[in-house]
């Protein structure tokens, strides 16, 4: 079987995001870029099913250079081999193009992705790449089971779950219970140095959608505290000071 | 420059986030000059349920009621709301961002080569250059993102937009127009849909009351779903918390779990990790109810109680139940 797994390479989750003084860009100094969360667990899984039914894991990001860092943490977490799209990932409508037009030739049976970003939670890329392709999508997936050419799923929905049956291949994106993350060991930090890396110059251009600035959220005024003792002053401020209850 | 909404129903029923989706279509609307129309997907949603639509000033509704759409496959809508989009040459597609909005919208981006501003919360000032604020970095941010193609998709987050007292914009002349394309196989199967016990669903709840490891165990968790009874709330928790399996994985709340904006967030026993505060922090108002005077929830909250969640909790629930039963 043959797993592509997109990757994102977004701030660690402990950051705090702060942006460029004309707030254009998010502030990089001093920030930890990581392997988005979700895409993390999409690996896991795909690394899981391999080892049991054998197969290739392919890795596959869109962005520049300097994030070649975080495809080689996806190689020395398992994968085989990676590919870099070399372009800014500006719009996921870009980003899901180029992967499609990638995987349109290797033919994948499965490709991953994780629910959303953690940066721009959009959630958008792997629903792109199946309409692209063609293919069945299930979104927010938290389990994933193949046999016999089909898969079975698990998938979030509004006020609860749905189990749900695709034919191969599909796309999914994975949500929190999908797979327990691994940390590389030491022969997985060395086998990634030589493990196959290719960089891709991008083939399309539309890009829909461009980000032109950013903002923190509001400050919050004092916290106004509330004598422990006295429970029903909180019940009061709520119903006729912050008007919620 | 023709809006089209896709009104969302849960088992026939147009809920808050449909009524959101509406209200913006129709500002929206307002703002680019051109038409309004709804469509709506389903199987068993009565007429008069689609009649409310009308109530937010919505004057044209595309109805696809068939039985092909009583299980949820997103190829299968993504072809009905392309198609819509389509005949009413619709330039603006408006979906709610919710986990079928999530499954559906992106398809129907590449369908039409449509932009796609997932998670905004805010018209835009002018259509055109059609910019639109969203979330970005889990509520750590917010960013402005400009769509260029000629349709434009927005999914509109939960719980960010007001929604029309019904018959404030009441559609003066509104029609119901049965919508039939042509459908492609359905490749999606499925098994079986399984309901999440809790009252009131936590992504829809306009209060949640939540726990995190100050709380000491799962038995204690009673305190907990009595206050939120009280308010009619969703229960939540932290992600410790639904590690240590305290509670179920679905009430994690946070930068990897989900995240919320609910009218009101009641903490309790939670410190304000960054990565907490990240899945919350959209809330109208938040509480925080610690015994620790250090912890960071206090630095986000608008109000806090310093003191023993075992102490305030219950006295708590007690002046909620008073002042309910006194209105």
């Amino acid at each position: 079987m043959k797993f592509l797994v997109c990757i994102s390479h977004v701030p660690d989750t402990t950051t705090r995001i702060a942006f460029t003084p004309d707030g254009k860009a998010l502030n990089t100094a001093g920030v930890q870029f990581i392997i988005n969360p979700y895409d993390e667990m999409a690996l896991t899984r795909a690394l899981e099913i391999k080892e049991a039914q054998g197969g290739t894991v392919t890795v596959i990001h869109v962005g520049p250079a300097a994030t070649d860092a975080t495809l080689r943490k996806a190689l020395a977490i398992g994968a085989d081999d990676a590919v870099r799209i070399n372009a800014e990932p500006v719009d996921a409508l870009f980003v899901a193009a180029e992967i499609a037009h990638y995987a349109n030739n290797e033919k994948y049976d499965v490709i991953l992705t994780g629910r959303e970003s953690i940066d721009y939670n959009s959630g958008q890329v792997m629903g792109m790449i199946a309409e692209f392709l063609g293919i069945p999508s299930v979104a927010v997936a938290t389990k994933l089971e193949i046999s016999g050419g089909k898969a079975s799923l698990e998938r979030e929905i509004d006020g609860g779950k749905e189990l749900v049956t695709v034919s191969l291949p599909f796309a999914v994106s994975a949500q929190k219970d999908f797979a327990e993350p691994r940390i590389p060991n030491m022969r997985g930090i060395m086998s990634a140095r030589t493990k196959p890396l290719k960089v891709l110059e991008p083939a399309t251009q539309f890009k829909p959608v461009q980000s032109v600035a950013y903002q923190s959220p509001p400050a919050k005024s004092a916290c106004k505290m509330i004598d422990p003792a006295n429970p029903a002053e909180l019940v009061n401020l709520l119903h006729s000071e912050a008007k919620v209850i | 420059m023709s809006v089209l909404v896709f009104a969302e129903n849960w088992e026939g029923k147009f809920k808050k986030p449909a009524q959101e989706a509406l209200t913006y279509g129709y500002e929206l609307a307002q703002k680019t000059g051109g038409p309004l129309c709804a469509v709506v997907i389903g199987h068993n949603i009565q007429g008069d349920e689609i009649n409310k639509l009308g109530a937010y000033g919505c004057p044209k509704v595309l109805s696809a009621i068939a039985p092909a759409f009583a299980s949820f496959s997103a190829n299968i809508y993504a072809t009905v709301i392309a198609d819509a989009a389509k005949k009413e040459n619709a330039t603006h597609i408006v979906f709610s961002h919710t986990y079928t909005g999530k499954s559906v919208a992106p398809r129907v981006a590449v369908k039409l080569q449509a932009g796609l501003a997932a998670g905004a919360v805010s018209l835009p000032s002018s259509p055109e250059p059609f910019i639109v604020r969203k979330k970005c970095f889990s509520g750590k941010g917010f960013t402005d993102v400009q769509i260029s193609s000629p349709v434009k998709i927005v999914s509109l987050s939960p719980n960010s937009h007001h929604v029309f007292a019904a018959g404030e914009h009441k559609a003066a002349d509104f029609k119901i127009e049965e919508f039939n394309p042509a459908l492609p196989a359905s490749d999606t199967t499925v098994n079986e849909v399984k309901k999440t016990s809790g009252k009131v669903v936590l992504t829809e709840a306009e209060i949640v009351v939540s726990g995190g490891r100050g709380l000491k165990g799962p038995e204690n968790w009673g305190m907990v779903e009595a206050l939120a009874d009280a308010l009619g709330a969703a229960t939540a928790c932290s992600k410790p918390v639904a590690d240590m399996g305290w509670r179920p994985h679905h009430e994690h709340v946070g930068q990897t779990g989900i995240t919320i904006a609910p009218n009101l967030y009641i903490a309790i026993g939670i410190s304000g990790a960054i990565q907490h505060l990240a899945g919350v922090s959209s809330s109208k108002v938040m509480v925080a109810i610690n015994t620790d005077k250090e912890a960071p929830f206090f630095q986000a909250a608008d109000y806090g109680i310093i003191g023993d969640a075992f102490d305030v909790v219950p006295k708590l629930t007690e002046a909620i139940k008073q002042l309910k039963s006194a209105h």
